[in-house]
């Protein structure tokens, strides 16, 4: 059985097409959200708060930000991009096409995950007007950028299977991204959190992304690197079972 | 006509509910051939069409398309198929241009094609090939289903209820646009709940009810079958049996008496109703009323069901 490249392409330049109609939203919103964040939590809130393990608050908060636009987009993306050829049924020509599972992922999973990407790198771009940003381990950076817009858009994939309305596809990002994600140690080091709070936040998969992704740019975490690297591999293959055994039984995509 | 291009054996399907809505199916399609699935709203037709292009799972039973099997080998199979939906799901925010070279990439082909322009040119659809697909009319949008469906240059196409609510001039198209992809050598499998349309179309006909495929046979044999009609003459005076005399025309009474019924061929030189007629007055009988009718689609499946039985 040979790959359906052609297949794959066309599906992630459907994707890309679909963000490019819909340019400015896509681009216009993380920035303005970054800027406000950083008038906020930078300017108003920052100035009065000491350094965070000597780090500028400013400064600490960029990698907790893009993490958190990161994995909205991520979510939002993937659940939106396979959700409305469901919702339109023009996801009949999907099943009845020679193209297998995860060459389908691929395209859906791939275009959601270069939207995410390019909109963290605009974070990252956005940020450096307002306060120094330096990166020590800029490799490390771009693996975590990658890596979690991957399983997170792998995430929002499932999400998408699994939702019957937009009611649906709008709850659980709300629900359970921006929880975890605020209290996912974006805006604060969890080491200042009282206990137990500290220990029940070591549960939140979100920690890791963050203190990983915090650590490529100042050297340190909360939590362990390679701790960090595994968990969010982990989690990427998780959604990638869970997408597998989706597909082998047609779960809420065929009758 | 040689080797078949489709074959289906005991294909079945329950559906979770409990619902079984295909009944071991067997079935052989011919190479280059117009083949109709005939049978009423409900029937199963949709289903069938489904789980050959892979949209459903059937419950049992094996499918080769050109050989190949449809699920052990379903890119080999499906990149022969063809479906046009009988629903107007399509990319409302896409151009037309942009949809049918997409559905000819997703069928594992190049996007740039000379083919596409035909494709579109055939179905008058290359003015508009800029257009958003929101901005057609319904027509137009099944046109540009029929063309993505095509896109990717299908040995066998799967039309599923191709004229339910489309006009005369889009009816009429897609009859030559099905004619001219015949001569190509492209097999057609189409479904209606429409005699007539399987009629005007089909080199062979299948009838198939309660998810049950009842006969499969070549149209004119069928037609023979389904040509039947009925003559009701409402009867002045209520009889108590059919006058004697009259043998020839196997008569039967119906509605207490009060209706003389002659069931007929259409399709004959001779119907036998201008002799009947005529000596009927002979015979003094006196009717006020006189009404034909053709058995419907429902008459005809008891018909083969009970012929079956």
């Amino acid at each position: 059985m040979t790959l359906n490249l052609h297949g794959i392409w066309a599906i992630y330049r459907f994707e890309m097409a679909r963000s490019l109609r819909t340019l400015w939203q896509s681009l216009v919103g993380p920035v303005l959200t970054t800027s406000l964040y950083f008038i906020v939590f930078g300017g108003a809130i920052g100035s009065r708060m000491q350094s965070v393990d000597g780090v500028s608050y400013g400064s600490f908060i960029v990698p907790g930000l893009i993490m958190l636009s990161l994995l909205t987009q991520s979510v939002g993306n993937a659940s939106i991009g396979i959700y409305f050829p469901k919702f339109t049924g023009t996801i009949f020509e999907l099943l009845s096409a020679p193209i297998s599972s995860m060459e389908l992922v691929i395209g859906y999973v791939g275009a959601a995950a270069t939207k995410s990407v390019v909109i963290g790198a605009i974070i990252l771009a956005t940020s450096a007007f307002f306060v120094p940003v330096v990166v020590e381990h800029p490799l490390a950076m771009i693996a975590f950028l990658v890596l979690t817009s991957v399983a997170f858009s792998l995430f929002g994939f499932i999400l998408g299977i699994w939702a019957n309305s937009f009611e649906q596809l709008n709850f659980v990002p709300l629900l359970l991204i921006t929880p975890l994600t605020f209290l996912g140690g974006s805006f604060y080091s969890i080491d200042m959190l009282p206990q137990p709070w500290r220990t029940v936040s070591l549960f939140n998969p979100v920690v890791y992304l963050v203190s990983g992704f915090r650590w490529s740019f100042f050297g340190r975490g909360d939590v362990d690197i390679a701790l960090s690297l595994g968990v969010t591999l982990a989690f990427l293959l998780a959604c990638l079972a869970v997408i597998a055994w989706i597909f082998k039984s047609g779960w809420r995509l065929k009758s | 006509m040689t080797e078949p291009i489709l074959t289906l054996s005991g294909v079945s399907k329950t559906y979770k509910g409990g619902f079984t809505a295909l009944h071991g199916v067997d079935l052989a399609i011919n190479k280059g051939e117009i083949f109709a699935l005939l049978g009423p709203n409900g029937a199963g037709k949709t289903t069938l069409i489904s789980i050959i292009c892979g949209i459903v799972t059937p419950s049992t039973g094996t499918i080769h398309v050109g050989g190949h099997d449809a699920i052990a080998d379903y890119k080999a199979a499906r990149s022969l198929i063809g479906l046009v939906p009988q629903e107007l799901s399509v990319d409302m925010f896409e151009t037309v241009l942009a949809t049918v070279t997409f559905s000819r990439r997703l069928f594992g082909r190049s996007g740039h094609s000379a083919y596409i322009e035909q494709v579109l040119r055939d179905l008058s659809l290359w003015d508009k090939r800029d257009n958003k697909i929101m901005e057609l009319s319904g027509g137009m949008k099944r046109r540009v289903l029929i063309a993505k469906a095509l896109a990717h240059e299908p040995e066998v196409l799967f039309l599923d209820e191709p004229t339910a609510g489309v006009d005369v001039a889009l009816r009429r198209d897609m009859w030559k646009l099905v004619h001219a992809l015949r001569e190509r050598g492209t097999t057609i499998i189409l479904t209606t709940h429409y005699i007539e349309e399987a009629e005007e179309m089909a080199d062979r006909v299948g009838v198939i009810n309660k998810g049950r495929l009842l006969l499969v046979d070549d149209k004119a044999a069928l037609m023979q079958k389904l040509g039947k009609r009925e003559l009701d003459l409402t009867l002045v005076d209520t009889l108590d049996r059919v006058p004697a005399g009259l043998e020839q025309w196997q008569l039967s009474l119906v509605n207490e008496g009060r209706t003389l019924r002659y069931v007929f061929d259409a399709t004959q030189e001779d119907t036998g109703i201008p002799s009947l007629l005529r000596e009927l007055s002979a015979r003094h009988v006196a009717f006020k009323d006189l009404e034909t009718s053709k058995s419907s689609l429902e008459d005809i499946f008891v018909d083969l069901v009970e012929e079956r039985a």
